[in-house]
């Protein structure tokens, strides 16, 4: 009875993440208690704010934790990641940046409302979305082969959006979504995570898309058969991973106001891989957890900031990255599953046996 | 045999696939390329014959330079340097110059012979890389073409050039330290964002800081960390000093960028920063936004790394046209720092860049 229950839990997709997030919370909580202290300030606007390691966890992790959602989705239905989304992000806060300031780098005033600069980026990350999603539906391209075209373009095309100027947004208001609304001290980051949830939670429980694409992943063939596009669900996929580019966007952008078309969002395609398979989904498509893998995201972010914490060199992080996906590729292969499982069976086994000589 | 049959098939068709995806991604990559930068050899090229046939019709008043450099868009540093040496070496001013662009040295070697063979007098290079120059410097020297470097220095003997005029970062470091040293503050405790690991800015920058910190007593460095000159890394950084609760005073970044992201951090903690403020906010490069910065007293201090070479090669070439060598082989550029209680608006049109 007892051992089923642990089975249960053990064999939860979501055991995994938690467990990595149960063991650098007990590692911060032996070294530094005070890690988790959350105190209420004001920031230099005279507005009340939170602040401490856990509000910057949950502030900074909140661009990975939406492209997660879009990330989990392409990856089930196509069985492959898109390695664009950084570059994408370079290109939409372009785009916004381009409605928001028009000719002018250094306008008075904004040009555009924000919300109309908003829907363009959202527009654009879909169209960046739509082409990904051909190459990879249509022409059968491989996902990382297919999205290594904006991977290597996107940050030229980013650049040349705005002429390679820096434009800088002059109003105050812009920096509210990457930072506070005055009067709340959450950051608005994580309300933008969960609106981006809520959302996402509705669609699946509401229209097929889910089971559609997990039919997808899983075999194609024979959800054809069955009636399901695979083409059509394919796209969509990676016009939702555009859209949530296009969020995560706003927050980079928004955080300083202003962008570098060579570093904004660099490497975050690696991480957002990543918190995809912290979440003990399978990278080679078929059925998936959302949920998980935004708990990935912040995971990863812990780790980040834990790692920051203890003063390891921000060009090491990478390194420590590495560990963990090493440690998961390798708990997660087949073979290490069987030999560990044969190892259980085995000591059972001579256990009983003991018994039986005694 | 259907099995071997059917693999073979599918390894066949896999291939054209990867076939397929590989010329995808070399054509929007080239096209992208063609897009975002200019065509610097189409341009480079039709300029210099028409250059050449304009001097050819005109009378040899003008002296004949030859000018290689990276491509302006590279950067802002890039924009402004450009910008200077294209309003020195004009008609106006005694010159005929012909300017070739490209962040490839092949590409700036082919140039560098044509402009030989169309005889200038001298040659302005800065050198996208510092190996293979050494041939054509030799035929420019037989050509009797004079070479000078800005900007970049080169391996290659020094016999093969008249001059070279460049940045010293490690002064950079200096000069900002020693303003930090003049605030006399009683106590000195800094978060030291560094640019990317091993380079030459990085290392002048870094290393004056890291001397002063093991000799004074009272300088503490509170936290050391490289955020590759990335705005976002660098907010994260501070961010991660502010929730350990440390005390700090100082913000010493290697770029303005990395200024601008600690600033950020400093901003949403409620923070005071700039002059007569609780942080002191230390910057380089001289951006035109990040002088505003000082101008406006959110920051305190921006190190310049100097853009303008083109008023020491004119008297470089003025005193080889006299008949005087130059002094000395390397020629180490004035470079300023800037305070925020005395930048002056005609400090940031002057010197800002981009």
């Amino acid at each position: 009875m007892n051992k089923s229950l642990l089975k249960k839990i053990t064999s939860n997709q979501l055991f995994i993440p938690l467990l990595a997030l149960f063991l650098l919370a007990i590692i911060n909580l032996i070294v530094d208690p005070s890690f988790f202290k959350v105190t209420l300030g004001t920031n230099n606007e005279g507005n009340p704010v939170l602040s401490g390691y856990l509000i910057t966890i949950l502030d900074y992790g909140s661009e990975l934790a939406i492209l997660a959602i879009g990330m989990t989705l392409v990856t089930s239905a196509s069985g492959g990641q898109d390695i664009s989304v950084g570059a994408t992000i370079a290109i939409t806060g372009s785009a916004m940046l381009r409605v928001l300031c028009g000719s002018n780098t250094r306008p008075e005033q904004l040009a555009a409302p924000i919300i109309v600069a908003f829907l363009v980026a959202c527009i654009v990350g879909m169209l960046c979305g739509a082409f990904n999603g051909a190459l990879v539906s249509i022409f059968k391209i491989q996902p990382m082969i297919a999205t290594l075209i904006l991977f290597t373009a996107g940050r030229s095309i980013a650049a040349w959006i705005n002429n390679n100027e820096l434009p800088i947004v002059p109003d105050p208001k812009f920096k509210y979504f990457g930072g506070f609304i005055p009067g709340i001290p959450i950051p608005t980051t994580v309300f933008i995570v969960i609106i981006c949830v809520i959302v996402t939670a509705l669609i699946l429980k509401f229209t097929n898309l889910g089971l559609y694409t997990q039919s997808v992943g899983i075999n194609e063939k024979s959800s054809r058969l069955n009636g399901i596009n695979p083409t059509m669900i394919k796209m969509l996929a990676f016009i939702f991973l555009g859209l949530c580019v296009a969020v995560a966007s706003l927050i980079k952008v928004s955080r300083l106001a202003t962008i570098n078309y060579s570093v904004i969002a660099k490497d975050i395609e690696m991480d957002a891989i990543l918190a995809v398979a912290l979440g003990g989904n399978s990278l080679s498509g078929g059925k998936f957890n959302i949920w998980a893998s935004v708990l990935g995201a912040y995971i990863i972010q812990f780790l980040t900031t834990t790692l920051y914490k203890f003063n390891v060199q921000s060009d090491a992080l990478a390194a420590y990255k590495a560990v963990v996906v090493i440690l998961l590729v390798v708990f997660s292969a087949p073979k290490v599953r069987e030999s560990l499982s044969r190892l259980k069976t085995k000591k059972a086994l001579k256990a009983v046996n003991k018994g039986e000589t005694k | 045999m259907k099995k071997a049959i059917a693999l073979t098939m599918a390894s066949v068709v896999a291939l054209s696939l990867a076939g397929c995806s590989s010329k995808e991604t070399t054509k929007a990559t080239t096209a992208a390329a063609t897009t975002a930068a200019p065509t610097t050899t189409q341009a480079e090229t039709t300029e210099a014959s028409k250059e050449t046939e304009a001097t050819k019709t005109e009378s040899s008043g003008l002296i004949k330079v030859g000018i290689i450099n990276n491509d302006p868009n590279e950067s802002g540093y890039r924009t402004a340097n450009d910008a200077d040496l294209k309003a020195m070496f004009t008609k106006e001013n005694g010159y005929d110059a012909s300017f070739a662009y490209s962040l490839k040295n092949d590409e700036q070697i082919q140039a560098a012979q044509t402009f030989i063979q169309n005889e200038v007098d001298y040659l302005l290079l800065s050198a996208a890389d510092t190996a293979g120059w050494d041939t054509v410097l030799q035929d420019a020297q037989a050509a009797g073409v004079k070479v000078i470097l800005f900007d970049r220095t080169i391996d290659a003997d020094p016999s093969l050039y008249e001059a070279s005029i460049v940045s010293d970062m490690k002064k950079e470091g200096q000069t900002a330290v020693d303003w930090l040293a003049s605030q006399n503050l009683t106590e000195y405790n800094v978060i030291h964002i560094q640019g990317v690991m091993g380079s030459a800015a990085q290392q002048g920058r870094s290393g004056a800081l890291d001397t002063k910190a093991n000799a004074e007593s009272n300088w503490t460095i509170v936290k050391q960390q490289t955020a590759e000159w990335n705005a976002e890394k660098a907010q994260q950084i501070v961010q991660s000093v502010i929730d350990s609760g440390a005390s700090f005073n100082v913000i010493y970044a290697e770029n303005d960028d990395m200024a601008k992201g600690a600033v950020a951090a400093l901003d949403a903690a409620g923070i005071s920063h700039g002059v007569g403020k609780d942080v002191i906010v230390m910057g380089f490069d001289c951006n035109k936004w990040a002088l505003e910065e000082l101008l406006a007293k959110n920051w305190n201090y921006d190190g310049q790394c100097n853009p303008f070479q083109a008023s020491y090669i004119d008297s470089i070439i003025k005193d080889l046209e006299a008949g005087k060598a130059p002094a000395e082989k390397t020629i180490i550029m004035e470079e300023k720092g800037f305070d925020a209680s005395t930048i002056t608006q005609d400090d940031v049109n002057k010197y800002g860049i981009g």
